[in-house]
């Protein structure tokens, strides 16, 4: 269990008599792009907040970076990055201005931020922008930034909640490039997407459905178990007997 | 301690970024002070009198002067009948009627008893119970210098009668001038504004954004992120602070009379209830309109029970149990008992071991109540 980056086990939890998350088990292998599908409503934010240390479970066990979600959760903080659907950079910061501060609670020294995120700019092109408000930014450019400063403290797992919502083709496209070079250098990738064609971009995936994974394979794997050429045709097969309302 | 820094210099620079919140932190504490004295204003002056004079003789004449220069009133001339002068009161015009009927003069010499009809528009509280007020210790001082009541009656100039004269000498405000009790209220307010809104609302604009979720999901530590929050409005709240002092003693030539040492002091723990209250708002408010309304509805309380504008001890007992679980309240006194009469530390003891309680019980409640998990 120490080498896996995520492991859980009958993970639930409970909001009166509704199971958001119902006895969820699976496991996440190091360096691992793992893509966590499910209709609208199935649960997965909520499991995913759980990960996070955000919400505490009902029942069940699940260790992230070898930390217990219960007791450890600060541990697990320091651990990994997060990059939710609502947009969490502060739009009245510069771009620098956001990864000093985001950087720096992460505990990156100031001679490193200085470096990194000289590299950083480069790397994204952004030398002209560096000193702009983020607010002033268009959306595509904003959530490669979100995702740059998630894993800017390199951590070793990190979180994305449907990251690529609301951008066009061709800048999820160079998202999921960065996404690739940040598994490449180690890190545990662990993706929400509702956009199956980034399903296919996966080492692993599973599929919740009314809070239980209902799959869980490769891509590859997954279509042949169900007879079909395509993702759609997955997620279609399974999700199409969800009772809870598109919400 | 490195994570605070970084916290820290991110709330200054989106502080210092929001111009119009900065402008109105520094200019509303202003204009507020300089303005609001002015009109607030209890002092009774200007009273509208409307005298129906059925007498015309010398007496009558003679109290209608004595009415007229005592710096009160306006006499709005004679009125032919008290219909007349109901009539204007009707309109707004005056808000008293002094009638005098005929026989005045005739019925003092001869009674000595005399009935005159005063009428008061009550619509106007304030206005009309002073007036009256005045009005009759007029009338009172008027009757005792009569010379029918200092002559005797078989016509020998006789020793007047001893007379109890009160002389009022008003302490610590000699010339009972309101705005010596209102100033420093109005410096209280502000600080009760600033630190118990912008707190409140600047925390659950984090909540509305959603980078409260990117915050709770870093390893900023609950202290940290409430002190990132604290120290600079607290810093904010001092400078305002000082200003106030200063336009107090610029625009209103009031300068305080005990030190500045301890009003500070004050200041300063007040500042910290004032902020704790805040951060307890946000906690609760998922939003920045319910966080306003909830802050509302506290500060309505606080400005009417605190004896800001009308005095606690003559509020019934029940109300002033809820007067003193505001921390206004205190502050306010302490900052009149400061400003006005100069008191010393020794004697404001309890006072700040009150707001220290509300300082400690407040923000207590606050971190409780904040959860990086839920």
């Amino acid at each position: 269990m120490e080498n896996k980056a995520i492991s859980c086990k009958n993970l639930t939890k409970q909001f009166g008599d509704f199971k958001a998350v119902d006895r969820v088990t699976f496991d996440v292998e190091q360096g691992e792009i793992f893509g966590f599908l499910g209709a609208n409503g199935a649960g997965k934010t909520t499991a995913m907040r759980i990960l996070c240390g955000l919400s505490f479970p009902t029942s069940g066990e699940a260790t992230v970076a070898g930390f217990d979600v219960y007791k450890q959760q600060e541990q697990i903080k320091k651990n990994i990055g997060y990059m939710s659907q609502k947009f969490s950079l502060y739009d009245n910061l510069t771009i620098l201005e956001n990864i000093v501060f985001y950087g720096g609670v992460y505990g990156v020294s100031r001679v490193d931020i200085k470096i990194r995120s000289d590299e950083l700019i480069s790397t994204l092109g952004l030398e002209k922008e560096a000193k702009k408000l983020v607010g002033e930014l268009p959306l595509g450019w904003k959530q490669k930034l979100a995702f740059s400063v998630a894993i800017f403290h390199r951590p070793k797992i990190v979180f994305l909640d449907e990251p690529t919502g609301g951008v066009d083709p061709v800048t999820r496209r160079q998202f999921w490039d960065m996404i690739y070079q940040a598994a490449e250098s180690g890190i545990t990738v662990f993706v929400t997407t509702h956009y199956m064609d980034e399903a296919e971009y996966c080492d692993r995936i599973s599929v919740m459905v009314d809070g239980r994974v209902e799959a869980l394979d490769s891509p590859t794997n997954l279509k042949n178990k169900f007879q079909t050429d395509t993702m759609d045709n997955v997620f279609y097969q399974l999700a199409r007997g969800a009772k809870r309302a598109d919400s | 301690m490195k994570t605070l820094g970084f916290i820290l210099q991110k709330e200054f620079r989106q502080i210092l970024r929001d111009k119009t919140i900065l402008a109105m932190m520094f200019a509303m504490p202003i204009m507020q002070l300089v303005i609001l004295p002015l009109a607030a204003n209890f002092e009774v002056k200007n009273v509208n009198v409307a005298y129906v004079d059925h007498d015309h003789s010398s007496y009558s004449k003679e109290l209608a002067d004595k009415i007229a220069s005592s710096g009160y009133f306006k006499m709005l001339g004679n009125s032919s009948s008290y219909g007349e002068a109901l009539e204007m009161i009707e309109y707004g015009t005056a808000d008293l009627v002094l009638e005098i009927p005929s026989g005045f003069e005739r019925n003092l010499v001869r009674e000595k008893y005399q009935k005159v009809n005063l009428s008061v528009d009550a619509i106007n509280g304030t206005k009309s119970s002073l007036g009256s007020v005045y009005l009759m210790q007029v009338i009172a001082e008027f009757n005792r210098n009569l010379d029918v009541n200092i002559k005797s009656p078989n016509g020998k100039t006789a020793v007047p009668r001893a007379k109890i004269s009160v002389k009022n000498i008003n302490w610590y405000n000699p010339r009972a001038e309101y705005k010596y009790y209102m100033v420093p209220g109005i410096l209280v307010l502000l600080l009760t504004l600033i630190g118990g809104f912008i707190t409140a609302l600047n925390i659950v604009r984090e909540k509305e954004i959603g980078t409260i979720e990117q915050i709770n999901v870093t390893p900023i530590q609950k202290w940290q992120f409430i002190l990132g929050k604290l120290i600079p409005f607290w810093l904010i709240g001092m400078i305002v602070f000082t200003l106030g002092l200063l336009v107090m003693y610029l625009v209103y030539s009031i300068s305080p009379q005990g030190g500045l040492l301890i009003l500070y002091t004050f200041g300063a723990v007040y500042l910290i209830a004032l902020l704790g209250f805040g951060l307890l708002i946000s906690t609760f408010a998922d939003t920045q309109l319910q966080a306003m309304f909830i802050a509302f509805f506290f500060m309505m309380i606080f400005m009417l029970m605190s004896g800001f504008f009308t005095s606690t001890d003559s509020m019934p007992d029940w109300a002033i149990a809820v007067s003193n679980l505001t921390p206004v309240t205190h502050f306010i006194k302490v900052v009149r008992l400061i400003v006005l009469k100069g008191a010393e530390f020794a004697q404001l003891k309890r006072e700040l071991v009150y707001l220290a309680l509300f300082a400690i019980a407040l923000n207590g409640f606050a971190i409780w109540n904040y959860r990086k998990t839920t």
